[in-house]
């Protein structure tokens, strides 16, 4: 059982109606009330306890990050091993392994990404915090657009934009009579629909990781207040055992979709990188 | 749940602009330190892990080679010291050969002389017997034929040619009959009277 779903589930107790039936999550788990409302340049800013922390995420993998990098020695220590770990795994089986010879300009960025969405990501399952910042639509989104103008900026670069556009609407390969079915395809593909699945993919997965974790830890919390009412309560402990199962397949998720959105921005570089893919 | 549906109709794929704003900034800070100061920290560690350990290799390349080289080194001089050796045993014979050689030559010469010497000594002894018998023979002989024939035959001195010519005679046949003996005729020359 998570504290923050039991407190939270307490809430809702006292908000349902007592003795009623469960009431499920909404999609207002996502939307805590504002800790704080500020408006720049007419643009409502709105700190809620979501944005708090994704600040303590960043803080903590950047603290980390710095304290570990800081006196590196050629024999590492534990934290310079993990932190080395993590780096290498961007930079040899990310950034190398799917980008190419051309990889090393884009080994810090993709490190970032990495680095920023793990420990995100990481969030939905630490204790008090329990919601992970990409089940925010806006953070996935900002990510995605950065790797769609990168992505896009490189291939303009090196092929120019005329090579490029050219590269992307007229496939190599492709027999002149289905250009009227590829062509836009792979205009609507590389330009829209790129950074859009990008982005969703990392939100929707932990959005529904989010959701599944609330619904069986409020379900526990449900069954176990039946106690003396009725036998529904014996099935608490399922309820709980696939809240702890989801939990532990949620750090999985964690590390995968910060693995897959990394290898992905990879491969869009790479698609820009090289010659006639 | 009424209380939180309270901000409206929620789209979670319409984010605010302020919260992409917030979440740019956000990773923006995280993404400066990271480029800025980590990264380029553990590529710094990275090349000077590669620097040590090409480095250790080096050393080690270099401890071989010196040690081959030594090895090489020994060999060579061994072999060296094993054809000096034999040099030498070679020449220690080819001088004990040679002493002995020395030796018998020198012996052989030494024989030969003492031989020669022998030969000498017997040859003048010979002579000097010879000579003093041939002396006794002839006075024994002119004495015994005196007083055979009589006093007269002293006082005719111009007999004695006879006397000579009869022992010269004798002294031939003597020094060609002995020549088995090893006698020779060149101690013994005619008319030596």
């Amino acid at each position: 059982m998570t504290s923050s779903a039991s407190a939270l589930a307490s809430v809702l107790a006292v908000e349902s109606d007592p003795g009623g039936g469960f009431v499920s999550p909404s999609i207002a788990e996502f939307y805590p009330p504002a800790l704080a409302e500020f408006s720049i340049f007419g643009i409502d800013f709105t700190i809620t306890r979501i944005t708090v922390i994704s600040w303590i995420a960043t803080a903590a993998i950047l603290a980390f990050l710095v304290l570990a990098s800081r006196r590196m020695t050629v024999v590492p220590r534990k934290s310079q091993f993990l932190l080395e770990g993590g780096y290498s795994l961007v930079r040899d089986n990310i950034a190398r392994d799917v980008i190419g010879p051309k990889y090393k300009p884009f080994v810090p960025f993709l490190g970032a990404l990495f680095f920023f969405i793990i420990a995100n990501n990481a969030m939905s399952i630490i204790p008090f915090f329990q919601i992970s910042p990409m089940s925010k639509f806006a953070y996935p989104l900002v990510l995605a657009i950065l790797v769609y103008i990168l992505y896009n900026a490189v291939a303009i670069k090196n092929k120019g934009l005329g090579g490029y556009l050219k590269e992307v609407a007229v496939p190599p390969g492709v027999p002149p009579v289905f250009l009227i079915l590829v062509t836009p395809i792979e205009l609507l593909q590389v330009f829209i629909i790129r950074p859009f699945t990008l982005a969703v993919r990392l939100f929707a997965n932990l959005f529904a990781g989010h959701m599944l974790l609330v619904v069986f830890s409020l379900g526990t919390v449900y069954l176990l207040g039946k106690v003396g009412e009725n036998f529904s309560f014996v099935f608490a402990p399922f309820s709980f055992l696939m809240a702890l199962f989801m939990t532990f397949f949620e750090v999985l998720v964690i590390v995968l979709q910060a693995y897959v959105f990394t290898v992905l921005t990879a491969t869009y570089l790479n698609g820009a990188v090289e010659e006639g893919h | 749940m009424h209380i939180f549906a309270a901000e409206g109709e929620q789209n979670p794929l319409l984010p605010p602009v302020g919260e992409i704003i917030v979440g740019l900034i956000t990773f923006a800070i995280l993404a400066f330190v990271v480029i800025k100061f980590v990264f380029p920290m553990i590529e710094k560690t990275f090349q000077e892990r590669r620097n040590a350990i090409e480095g250790g290799i080096e050393r080690a390349e270099a401890a071989q080679a010196e040690a081959k080289a030594a090895l090489e080194q020994y060999r060579a001089q061994l072999a060296e010291a094993r054809t000096e050796a034999a040099q030498i045993r070679d020449a220690a014979r080819a001088e004990g050969q040679q002493i002995l050689e020395e030796l018998r030559t020198q012996a052989q010469e030494e024989s030969a002389r003492i031989v020669a010497r022998g030969e000498e000594q017997l040859a003048a002894s010979r002579q000097q017997v010879v000579n003093e018998l041939r002396g006794q023979i002839g006075s024994m002989a002119v004495t015994l034929a005196g007083r055979v024939v009589g006093e007269s035959l002293e006082d005719e001195a111009r007999r004695r040619g006879t006397v000579d010519r009869f022992l010269d005679e004798l002294d031939a046949m003597s020094s060609s009959t002995p020549s088995s003996s090893g006698g020779s005729t060149a101690y013994v020359p005619e008319g030596d009277r």
